[in-house]
């Protein structure tokens, strides 16, 4: 009789942990706003990245297309993986004095690890992320990139 | 008329089948390779190196500071605590001052990486089993915290937040109020957890009883983290070599004595609180400081060797650097936790069956590329 | 109440006086197959669809959203899709039987709707052993899940098949009585008849206490007999990847993925029919106001609402709960549900006999 009355039990006892399982399950049924997907492409509009994202290494120019980059190379020799490359020039200031300065800041979002050791080594706060994050492209070419832009120059006052 | 190919039949009529290394349950490149009896598993044969990247190697050939960015993807799940140990050793080689704010903000984010990855670990586990619903809920409640993570470090899972000598950039502004957002939130969110998982009946029948670990087997093969404890190992090094600030806070270490299945995954449930409570009492009493202390531009560690253990989320990671005074190391050693627990996968899950053997790799929360390295 | 029978009649008469009673019964035939095919092509894309919004609530999910308003034409693009796929051949697969499996699993499932009445009058096959036909039918499709595991030359596939069969063999039993207990109670094997009486009262209310039980069996037993979670032990994606169809594509697994949602949707409909009233109103006591209301919503809507509700409870348990090891499904069967409805049966029989039922 005992055994009857624990094969009851057992049995009762596993319907009831089944049941609150399904609580759980049923609730969230009935809860649309608990959703938690995004509609992606529709909302691309108002999804902002937070502004520490790491989406990808770019050279902040200003209006007057002057960015900070020396051409010391600090940011190349700190990259673990090669990903950026300094071809520099040497140009005539002013004084008539020959300087070094950048001809190419290449840098190749493909081999890119994000370790943010370029933007905060750099003397010269040259280097920054942008919250870009939709790198997909159709040619691998695409993705090395020249982060000065074509006839900018250093800024004023930027050693 | 292709010739048909031979099969060889195993004397001991055993039937041999490869599981992985593309396979839904062995989280990543693992292959293993099982020889059954029916549905009973006779023996299991794990081979690795699938993803094999020769970070070791790699190491010597970079610097310090360089060395995180791989660090990160070790163990991905705990790549915060990876890049910890590397930066903890480095500190202790320069014999480098640390401030208490950078330790008490190292405690906070391992913790939360440590919930983190109990979280996808519960998501995972109730996916091997069958429960797929399981594997959204963890998945949910993860995006929050990794929401945190990507405010202050600008990463989501591969963070590289840590650096010798202290943090990449301060914490973010909202950081502490979000932390307690999300504890608050989470505490609400785990006895749902139960209720869907822990308490179900087929799943105790599942889990309880296979599977079992026993303290000798565990302590002989090195397992460590939640695993080994759960078998009675008390092998916590938060507890018994202190690093960071887990000296100044209170907590108990997560001990059970049965080693199966079950209680392997209960000690990751019970983790979970443990670091709740942990983040609870430090988030408040963030000292003020600098984020990070100032070293030689060129990091050179004086000739010798050392070492750092640190407990990630899976279990003990040590960190052996050999150094000759170069700027990179001359060896650098990982001993990883998922690499030790590998192998008693072979002992505990014999004689079990197909879908025990899922279970029992599931409990063991593995991630390969911390094996492979 | 909405009769069919006068509408059928009529098409009888129409083609019989218009043509030999050979070619009569000819195109009536090809009517009703047409019209089954429809039926069933329709219902297996809307199942699959529902299925995954279902799901997709309940894990916090959208589902799918993007083909059609809704994502309603998402299954018929996946059906395209499957359509078009490749279909790979298997070497030292037994080509014959590997391509014969699907078929048995479609016809099996196909033969079962034939005997399901949909609403007053519309009726494929009014067979006086209904219920009969329907388990003999249904149980036909292990037939095809082994050959597809034997011929796939597949380990993965073969345990598959070998687990689906222990499993349907052992879970028909319960399917089986779980049935003879409403038999009982209903006094007849036939479809319609069992129906037909349940116009004062559904069964599940009449048979009270051993109708209940029997109804959770009879849940419990068919969803382990379609091979659906927690009882997916068959496919179990976790341990054996697709187990049974792990090497079907194209078309051919479309025709396993279609049949397993036909299966769910033929079980649910005799759940419906013989616990639940089939195409009949919901009836209260002498409600008459209240009971007329009911009578206005068609018997086909009743019969829909009623399958769905049963379909939903399924959906439920498989997205909830975690899958059965192979020796506790036959542990749950041969020492939980076996006892549990022989008891029940002679429950049944007693009540009958000493007419405590309403």
């Amino acid at each position: 009789m005992r055994s009857i009355i624990k094969y009851l039990k057992e049995i009762v006892m596993a319907v009831w942990s089944l049941l609150k399982g399904m609580k759980v399950t049923g609730y969230y049924f009935f809860q649309p706003n608990k959703i938690v997907t995004q509609k992606y492409p529709e909302n691309r509009k108002n999804l902002v990245m937070f502004e520490r994202f790491k989406g990808e290494v770019i050279m902040p120019h200003n209006e007057k297309n002057e960015h900070k980059c020396t051409g010391c190379g600090i940011c190349e020799i700190n990259c673990p993986n090669g990903t950026i490359e300094i071809i520099s020039k040497s140009i005539l200031t002013e004084d008539g004095k020959k300087k070094r300065a950048i001809d190419k800041h290449i840098y190749r979002l493909g081999m890119c690890t994000f370790c943010a050791l370029c933007v905060k080594t750099c003397p010269s706060e040259a280097l920054a992320f942008s919250q870009e994050f939709e790198h997909a492209v159709f040619n691998r070419a695409l993705l090395i990139k020249v982060l000065n832009k074509p006839g900018s120059q250093l800024m004023k006052g930027v050693e | 008329m292709e010739e048909p190919v031979k099969v060889a039949v195993d004397e001991n009529q055993e039937y041999v089948i490869n599981m992985g290394p593309q396979h839904p349950s062995t989280h990543g490149v693992l292959r293993l390779v099982l020889a059954l009896k029916g549905e009973i598993v006779k023996n299991v044969e794990p081979h690795i190196g699938y993803v094999h990247r020769g970070m070791e190697k790699m190491c010597e050939s970079i610097t310090y500071p360089q060395i995180i960015h791989l660090t990160d993807r070790m163990d991905y799940l705990s790549a915060h605590i990876n890049n910890e140990a590397v930066c903890l050793a480095v500190e202790k080689a320069l014999e480098a001052e640390i401030p208490d704010r950078i330790k008490v903000i190292r405690t906070i984010m391992s913790e939360l990486t440590r919930i983190q990855s109990h979280q996808l670990f519960w998501a995972t586990f109730g996916m091997d089993l069958g429960g797929l619903t399981c594997f959204f809920y963890g998945l949910r409640d993860r995006e929050k915290i990794l929401d945190i993570f990507e405010e202050t470090c600008g990463g989501r899972m591969i963070v590289s937040y840590n650096c010798p000598g202290g943090l990449m950039y301060d914490i973010h502004p909202n950081f502490q109020k979000r932390v307690k957002e999300f504890i608050k939130y989470f505490r609400k969110i785990l006895p749902e957890y139960d209720q869907l998982l822990t308490g179900n009946i087929i799943f105790q029948e599942r889990t309880r009883g296979i599977g079992r670990l026993s303290l000798e087997d565990a302590i002989s093969y090195g397992v460590t983290g939640p695993t080994g404890r759960a078998s009675g190992f008390s092998c916590d090094v938060r507890k018994h070599e202190p690093y960071s600030a887990y000296d100044r806070v209170k907590f108990n270490e997560v001990l059970f004595s049965e080693g199966d299945t079950f209680h392997r995954y209960l000690a990751r449930m019970e983790e979970m609180r443990v670091s709740m409570d942990i983040v609870e009492q430090l988030i408040d009493n963030i000292p003020e400081g600098p984020f990070a202390v100032k070293l030689k531009p060129v990091i050179r560690l004086p000739e010798g060797e050392y070492y750092q253990r640190v407990e990630t989320a899976r279990g003990e990671l040590g960190v052996f650097i050999i150094s000759d005074g170069n700027k990179n190391p001359y060896r650098i050693k990982f001993r990883s936790p998922c690499f030790s627990n590998l192998w008693v996968l072979n002992l505990i899950s014999r004689d079990f069956k197909i879908a025990d053997l899922v279970a029992i790799g599931g409990s063991l929360d593995l991630v390969i590329p911390d094996i492979d390295r | 109440m909405f009769d069919f029978a006068p509408l059928t009649k009529w098409i009888d008469t129409v083609l019989h006086n218009a043509m030999s009673p050979f070619w009569a019964v000819v195109v009536e035939m090809l009517i009703v197959g047409v019209l089954i095919l429809l039926f069933y092509a329709l219902i297996g894309l809307f199942l699959v669809y529902a299925e995954r919004k279902v799901c997709a609530f309940m894990q916090n999910r959208l589902g799918p959203n993007r083909v059609g308003p809704f994502g309603l034409f998402q299954t018929i693009a996946d059906l395209v899709k499957l359509l078009l796929v490749e279909l790979v051949p298997i070497r030292n697969a037994d080509k014959f039987l590997f391509n014969l499996a699907p078929f048995i699993v479609i016809t099996a499932s196909f033969m079962a709707i034939a005997a399901i009445p949909f609403a007053k009058g519309l009726h494929a096959i009014d067979l006086n052993i209904g219920i009969f036909y329907v388990i003999a039918v249904s149980a036909m499709g292990v037939i095809g899940i082994l050959l597809a595991g034997w011929a796939s030359n597949n380990k993965y596939s073969l345990i598959g098949a070998m687990r689906s069969g222990a499993q349907i063999v052992s879970y028909e039993l319960s399917v089986g009585l779980s049935l003879i207990t409403m038999v009982i109670l209903a006094g007849s094997m036939q479809l319609s008849v069992i129906v037909e009486g349940q116009a004062t009262g559904w069964f599940i209310f009449k048979g009270h206490i051993p109708a209940f039980i029997a109804f959770i069996v009879f849940l419990v037993a068919s969803t382990a007999e379609t091979n659906r979670g927690p009882f997916d032990l068959a496919e179990a994606e976790s341990e054996l990847t697709a187990g049974y169809h792990t090497e079907y594509s194209g078309i051919k697994f479309a025709f396993f993925f279609l049949a397993e949602y036909m299966n769910m949707f033929i079980v649910a409909s005799i759940a419906a029919t013989v616990f639940l009233g089939g195409w009949m109103p919901f009836h209260v006591g002498n409600w008459d106001g209240f009971n007329a209301v009911m009578d206005f919503i068609p018997p086909f809507v009743w019969y829909i609402v009623k399958t769905f509700f049963v379909v939903f409870l399924m959906m439920w348990f498989k997205w909830t709960f975690p899958r059965l090891r192979i020796d506790q499904l036959l542990t749950l069967e041969w020492k939980y549900l076996l006892p549990i409805n022989l008891v029940n049966v002679l429950i049944m029989a007693f009540i009958v006999l000493m007419g405590w039922h309403f």
